[in-house]
Formats: C-alpha cells, structure tokens, sequence
C-alpha cells in the first residue's frame, strides 16, 4: 500500500529548510532526490569495499566488480536488454549522445539525412549539429503544435531513403509531453535509420522495454531515477554497438597493446575507457531496485494523481498559461503568469522555500516557438504531496501581489 | 558624490528593512519606476544573454566620466540594474576599474550574483568593467 509519508522518510533531505521555510522541492526533472537506501550504498562502498574494479586480483577490487557488474545486470533486466555486454555504463545522458553521435561520424557521407525533433534538450541537438557538421549530413526537425506535442505526417513526410539517423526524446523536459516513440522506432525502420530515444525524462516515470520497442540506442541518466550524479546508461542493441568505434582510448578498452596496434576489448569494456564511477553505478543499481519496489506502475498512478490535483489548482491563479497541453504527458507544468517574467517569480517562491526550475529548460527551440523568455517548470516526484502543491500556489499569489 | 559613498549610502537604506520581503519590495519598486535605458540601446550590440533575464548596458562618455543606461526583462535583475547604475553612472573610468561590489553582499542580494542564477548581472558587472577599461585607455 504506497503511502506517501512513509516514502518520505526515506529522504533526508526532505525535511530540511530553506530560507526559513520547509524546503518544498518541484525540481525533480533536473534532478531527483536520493533515497536513505541509496545513500546507504553510497557510504557501503567507501567504507568497506572501494576499490578498482576488472583488474585486481585482490579480494577487495573482486568484490567491487562483482558489485559493479551485478549493477549492470540489474539495469540490463529492469530495461529488458537481452544481454548485460548491450548496456555501457556511461557518464550520464548526455555522455550516451554524445558516444553515438561520435560513433556515427565515419559511418554517415553528405548526402544522409538526421532527424531530431521540437522538443529536445540541447543535449540532444548540439551533438547532432556537430555530427552533421563533421559529415556534411542533413539535419531535419520535426515539429511541435500548440500543444507541445509532435507533428507526426511531418514526421512521415521527412522520412525518407536518405534517412540514417532519428533521435528522440521519450518525455521533453521542458513539456512533459509523452513522444509516440513506438510509432517513431517503426516508421523509422522502414526506412532503415536507426532510432536513439533519449530516455533521462521518462525513466524517473515509466519502465522501458528496450525489446519490445526494438529501439536501437537508449539513454539515462541515474540522478533523476533517484540515483547519484555521473552515471548513466547508454542500451545499444549488440549489432550496432559492435559497428560503432570507441569513443575514448585508454586503460580497460582495450584487448592488446603494442607501439604497433591495439585491438580493442569486448562489449562492453569497448565503450568503457578508464576507471569508470564504481560507486555510481552501483548506487545506480541500488537506485532501479528502489523504485522497483514501490513498483512504476504505483508512481505513474500517483504522479498522475499529482498532475491532475496541481493542474487543477494552478489553474485557478487569474493569467496562468500553461505550456504543454498534451493528453499524454507526466508530471510535469511549465507555465507562466500573464507577463511576469518567470525570473522574477523564481526567485520569490524560493524565498518561500519552493525549488522551482525557471527559464528556458536548456530548450530554446521550444521556448521561440511559444515566443516567450523561459516558463517556470514545476515537476513532481512520488515523494511529493498535494499540501506541497497547495503551498506553490499559495507562493506564487505571493509573488503575483508583489510583483504586480 | 564617490563610489563608495554611494555604497554606503545604499547600504544604509537597506538596513531599515526588516526581511527580505521589504528589500525585494523596494526592489521591485525601483525596477518599476526607473526608465533605464533609451529604446534606441536596447539593441542586440548592447545586450548581454542570461539564461534567465536579458540585461542591455549602454554606455557614453561625458566630462570625462562614463554615464551608464541599462534595463532587463526581469523586473527584480532590473531593481539591482538600477542599484548598480546608481553606484557606477557618472563616475571617472579609473574609479570604476578599482571598484569593489562588496556591498551587494552587505544589502543582502548577494545570490543575485551567484553563477547559478544565469540573470545577466554578472556579466554586466564584467561589461561595466570593460568599458571603464576602454574608456581610461582612450583617455590616456
């Protein structure tokens, strides 16, 4: 029976202050917050076990890898990889881009075509860029309506022989919008392009199955699946991981050594360069093996309980606009009140002790199409409550009367 | 009246203030009141991007002093535009270059400045720096 007060507890920081106040934390797409369990692991690690992993024949650096590789098993199940070696352990989502898009730039020539959408993070745009600047290829944008959703006959109509590559968000971040990514992947394999859903949004909401959507790259990050900073996990499917080249030279790629050649290690290691952030990853696992136990299905039923309930309320403020209107989104708000610049309305209800996101979400695309600055996003988590969301609006009346 | 005149006297306003909620109310009263800047200067040439708010500088020389106009979009940056304007307008390029903005932290809008917050006011502290720079240089 989930109960929202003994989820809580297992957060320390949630009972802390700020300025003064309960601290009341809405910024849960920017990051989430770590669990005592998490913690706990965190602390394990460094107090009993640290060591580096794959290359000691010490009892100590074997128990570390067994952990470490005990994680990625866990991250291969909970995404349903058919193999453990599909999953690379990766500096965050942004790192798992950035590894494709580098991987990609001998395989494509100037006359094939990359198809990103509206509604991505710069994350998900600048390494493209720099991609078709390398290779001369094309970079064609799917649009975005009013309602912040995809336009998908544009999608069709961009389709085409030429393409090579599509990457999509599952969930924007600025929007909360939810990507028909299942149609996306299928309509994308037609044409032969291989398909990278960028999942950092989606996976503190919904469990992918990266089988069953025969995706063929998948990416997120640990921090905001109540996980530690720095970690992250790129699934490629086995054919193209061994297609792609390494990203990074160095210690544990690699098979043989001389002056002469190096060959390269197996999957995973290939993509894995250096001493990777042990810790990370283990806390990472640790991270999918919370959520799992209070289940995805109970926090998108509650989540959903909590957009409702605060698109309610927050429409009830005179000037609200809210961005992002779309049936299939999760539990996130990004809005603005008349022609407050949402700066200003930041930083008053931070002074009331609510961490809110304000400005242009590292999506400016997005923010031109509306022609507005930035939006104030208030994102909620499965720790959060109704009197939580009474107390934002209770805030920005606030901010509305000295502002005004 | 000097730089730090000004600083003090500023300082000296903000401590009647009991709480934050009156500082940012006067803030925001200053943002309200003050026309900053001509329209003419807020051009893209003059404008320094924040992630969060937009802030124009404009900057002229006259006797020899430089005479600053600014605004943002965001009215609490503009309440601290117009608190720096009051302190560094008017005022000899040489004196601006050997100015401190310590009393930011002594009137309690230090976070303001922090990078984090991506408003432009950093920048402009930067900006209002190099044209006093540029300004004694051409005066030499």
């Amino acid at each position: 029976m989930f109960n929202v007060e003994n989820i809580r507890q297992d957060f320390p920081i949630l009972s802390r202050k700020v300025n003064g106040q309960p601290l009341v934390y809405f910024d849960n797409a920017a990051t989430s917050q770590t669990p005592q369990q998490v913690i706990d692991v965190i602390v394990d690690y460094y107090s009993n076990y640290n060591a580096n992993i794959h290359r000691g024949v010490h009892s100590l650096s074997q128990e570390a890898t067994d952990k470490y590789e005990a994680a990625r098993h866990k991250i291969q199940h909970h995404f349903n990889a058919e193999k453990a070696h599909e999953i690379i352990l990766t500096s965050g989502t942004t790192h798992g881009i950035n590894l494709v898009a580098s991987g990609f730039t001998s395989l494509l020539s100037a006359s094939d075509e990359i198809i990103v959408s509206a509604l991505e993070h710069h994350s998900n745009i600048v390494p493209w860029q720099m991609l078709c600047e390398k290779t001369g290829a094309t970079l064609k944008v799917i649009p975005m309506n009013d309602e912040g959703e995809l336009v998908m006959s544009a999608f069709d109509e961009l389709l085409s022989d030429n393409t090579k590559l599509v990457f999509v968000n599952h969930i924007s971040n600025a929007l909360g919008t939810i990507n028909p990514i299942e149609d996306i992947i299928k309509k994308a394999h037609q044409v032969g392009a291989a398909v990278l859903i960028d999942g950092a949004q989606a996976c503190p909401h919904i469990k992918p199955d990266v089988q069953a959507l025969d995706v063929d790259f998948y990416v997120a990050s640990a921090h905001k699946m109540c996980g530690p900073t720095g970690v992250g996990m790129l699934y490629g499917k086995e054919k193209w991981l061994n297609k792609l080249p390494p990203y990074q030279g160095g210690g544990e790629m690699i098979a043989e050594v001389t002056f002469e050649k190096t060959t390269y290690a197996d999957l995973p290691h290939k993509f894995e360069a250096g001493t990777p952030n042990i810790c990370g990853g283990i806390a990472f696992g640790a991270a999918i093996d919370y959520l799992n136990s209070i289940g995805f299905d109970t926090i998108a039923r509650y989540e959903n309980e909590l957009l409702d309930y605060a698109t309610k309320q927050l429409l009830t403020i005179e000037g609200l606009k809210i961005y992002g209107t779309s049936q299939h989104k999760t539990s996130v708000i990004s809005f603005n009140i008349g022609t407050i610049h949402p700066y200003d309305i930041g930083t008053i209800v931070d002074k009331l002790g609510i961490a809110v996101r304000t400005g242009h979400h590292c999506a400016q695309p997005i923010m031109d199409y509306y022609k507005i600055p930035g939006t104030i996003r208030a994102s909620f988590a499965f720790y959060n409550t109704k009197a939580e969301i009474d107390k934002l609006v209770n805030a920005l009346k606030k901010a509305i009367e000295m502002l005004s | 009246m000097t730089i730090k005149e000004i600083q003090e006297e500023i300082i000296d306003e903000f401590a009647m203030f009991d709480d934050w909620m009156q500082r940012y109310e006067y803030m925001i009263e200053l943002g309200k009141s003050l026309p900053l800047i001509d329209e003419q200067y807020k051009t893209d040439d003059n404008l320094i991007k924040g992630c969060q708010s937009k802030v124009w500088v404009h900057a002229e020389l006259k006797d020899n002093k430089i005479v600053f106009t600014a605004d943002s979009d965001a009215i609490i940056t503009k309440g601290i535009v117009a608190i720096l304007i009051r302190v560094f307008s008017n005022q000899y390029p040489k004196d601006i270059i050997e100015a401190n903005t310590d009393f930011i932290d002594d009137i309690g809008l230090k976070e303001h400045l922090s990078p984090t917050r991506a408003n432009g006011l950093v920048s402009m502290i930067k900006q209002i720096k190099m044209y006093a720079i540029a300004y004694q240089t051409q005066l030499n």
